[in-house]
């Protein structure tokens, strides 16, 4: 959602807007009468509150924070939600961190519903995240990996902006279950993760499906 | 020992700030969503008001709004935007002569704006006591007329700071925050405007 206060440009845009809304509510009413006015009122207001929700701010790459620790240690931030467990994502970790000293930080959204959001009612959300992280770092402790991890937002562009603040990585992998079945996928996260920070992204696919099928 | 502890073992973290809005704006922000909630209250008892008396003109009989000088008004208002969105266009162009005009314009309209509105008060001829029309009125646009007040103030301290030469190309928060809440103000007079004169 956007926000039309968030500057001074801004808010005097959303001011022309509003003359412009109250101009043609006042006109529609005075020429075709109450109800014109009122279906004009109804219109614009739906127009205008789908445009805030489903409007997206453009911006610019930002600068991720500077390297912290050791040159001779690969910093790796991976973020990831059920998929946190999945095989193609170890086995990515391992292969990235194979022949060097590594750290590896794993950030695990707290994915709830809008309505459970709005509530501030995340406390199941987040001990599901923490129950499939600790699953996730104990996996690939066994695999020799350095792993540590944390719950983060559960927008996940902002949790791994919240990361590199104090995580300085060399790079990031993103992972998600496959199209069609990636609600991030469809928000188009890899893409702007991509167009917002600096660092090589890397997008792993987890078929959760496919792998219970195969154990099974 | 984890990521973290080494990192803060170099030296301090970098300030962790959950929201891309910086403090200051999110403060303004915050405060422009309670007075969101504080206009609501009012607008509330307006249509309350409004609602029961359906049945009979609208508004009640006795009660002339002088809707044109109110017109008026809303254009000295509209202006001031436009003065103060071209300040702060300004000072990002590294205009200061530019900034302190706009600031000096925006803020003797807003004035000119409280005048009429006082010069209003004192001609209109009934006063908040005379029935809940007449209360309600009152209610609605003193309490714009107060928030006008407020903004002229933080345009003032905004224009002083601008002739010592505060503000630069680079800086220029202490302009940028006043002119959010005066265009936030504008807005809520456009909706008292249409709302209480016209419609």
């Amino acid at each position: 959602m956007i926000n039309p206060l968030r500057s001074e440009a801004e808010a005097y845009r959303f001011l022309l807007l509003t003359v412009g809304y109250f101009a043609a509510i006042v006109i529609a009413t005075l020429v075709f009468g109450r109800w014109f006015g009122f279906a004009v009122f109804v219109a614009l207001t739906v127009a205008g509150l789908v445009y805030l929700v489903r409007a997206r701010r453009t911006e610019p790459p930002r600068r991720v924070a500077a390297r912290q620790g050791s040159e001779h240690v690969r910093r790796i931030l991976v973020i990831a939600n059920e998929t946190v467990g999945g095989e193609p994502l170890r086995e990515e970790i391992r292969r990235k961190s194979e022949g060097q000293e590594e750290q590896v930080l794993v950030i695990s959204p707290a994915l709830n519903s809008p309505l459970k959001h709005w509530a501030s009612d995340e406390d199941a959300a987040r001990v599901q995240a923490q129950q499939r992280l600790e699953a996730s770092l104990q996996r690939l402790r066994e695999l020799g990996v350095d792993a540590s991890g944390e719950i983060g937002d559960a927008e996940p562009l902002q949790a791994m902006e919240d990361a590199l603040r104090l995580f300085g990585a060399d790079e990031i992998i993103i992972s998600t279950h496959p199209p069609g079945r990636s609600n991030w996928l469809e928000k188009g996260i890899v893409e702007r993760a991509r167009e917002r920070f600096s660092v090589p992204i890397t997008h792993v696919v987890v078929d959760l499906k496919a792998e219970r099928e195969t154990r099974s | 020992m984890s990521a973290h502890a080494e990192a803060h073992a170099a030296h301090p973290p970098t300030a962790h700030q959950s929201s891309r809005v910086d403090a200051p704006t999110l403060g303004m922000l915050l405060f422009i969503a309670s007075e969101i909630m504080l206009f609501g209250s009012f607008f509330t008892a307006y249509f309350f008001v409004r609602v029961v008396n359906e049945a009979s003109a609208w508004p009640p009989e006795g009660f002339h709004l002088p809707v044109f000088v109110a017109g008026v008004n809303t254009a000295i208002l509209l202006t001031s935007s436009f003065t103060m969105h071209w300040g702060l266009q300004s000072i990002k162009r590294g205009n200061r002569a530019g900034l302190q005009a706009g600031l000096v314009l925006t803020f003797f309209l807003g004035l000119t704006f409280l005048l009429t509105q006082m010069l209003e008060y004192s001609r209109i001829g009934f006063a908040p006591r005379d029935g809940a029309f007449g209360s309600v009125f009152y209610g609605l646009t003193g309490l714009h007329g107060a928030h006008v007040a407020v903004g002229l103030t933080l345009l003032g301290f905004a224009t002083v700071r601008a002739f010592r030469g505060h503000f630069t190309l680079e800086h220029h928060h202490g302009v940028e925050i006043p002119g959010i809440y005066w265009h936030f103000v504008d807005v809520m007079w456009i909706v008292v405007y249409t709302t209480v004169y016209i419609l």
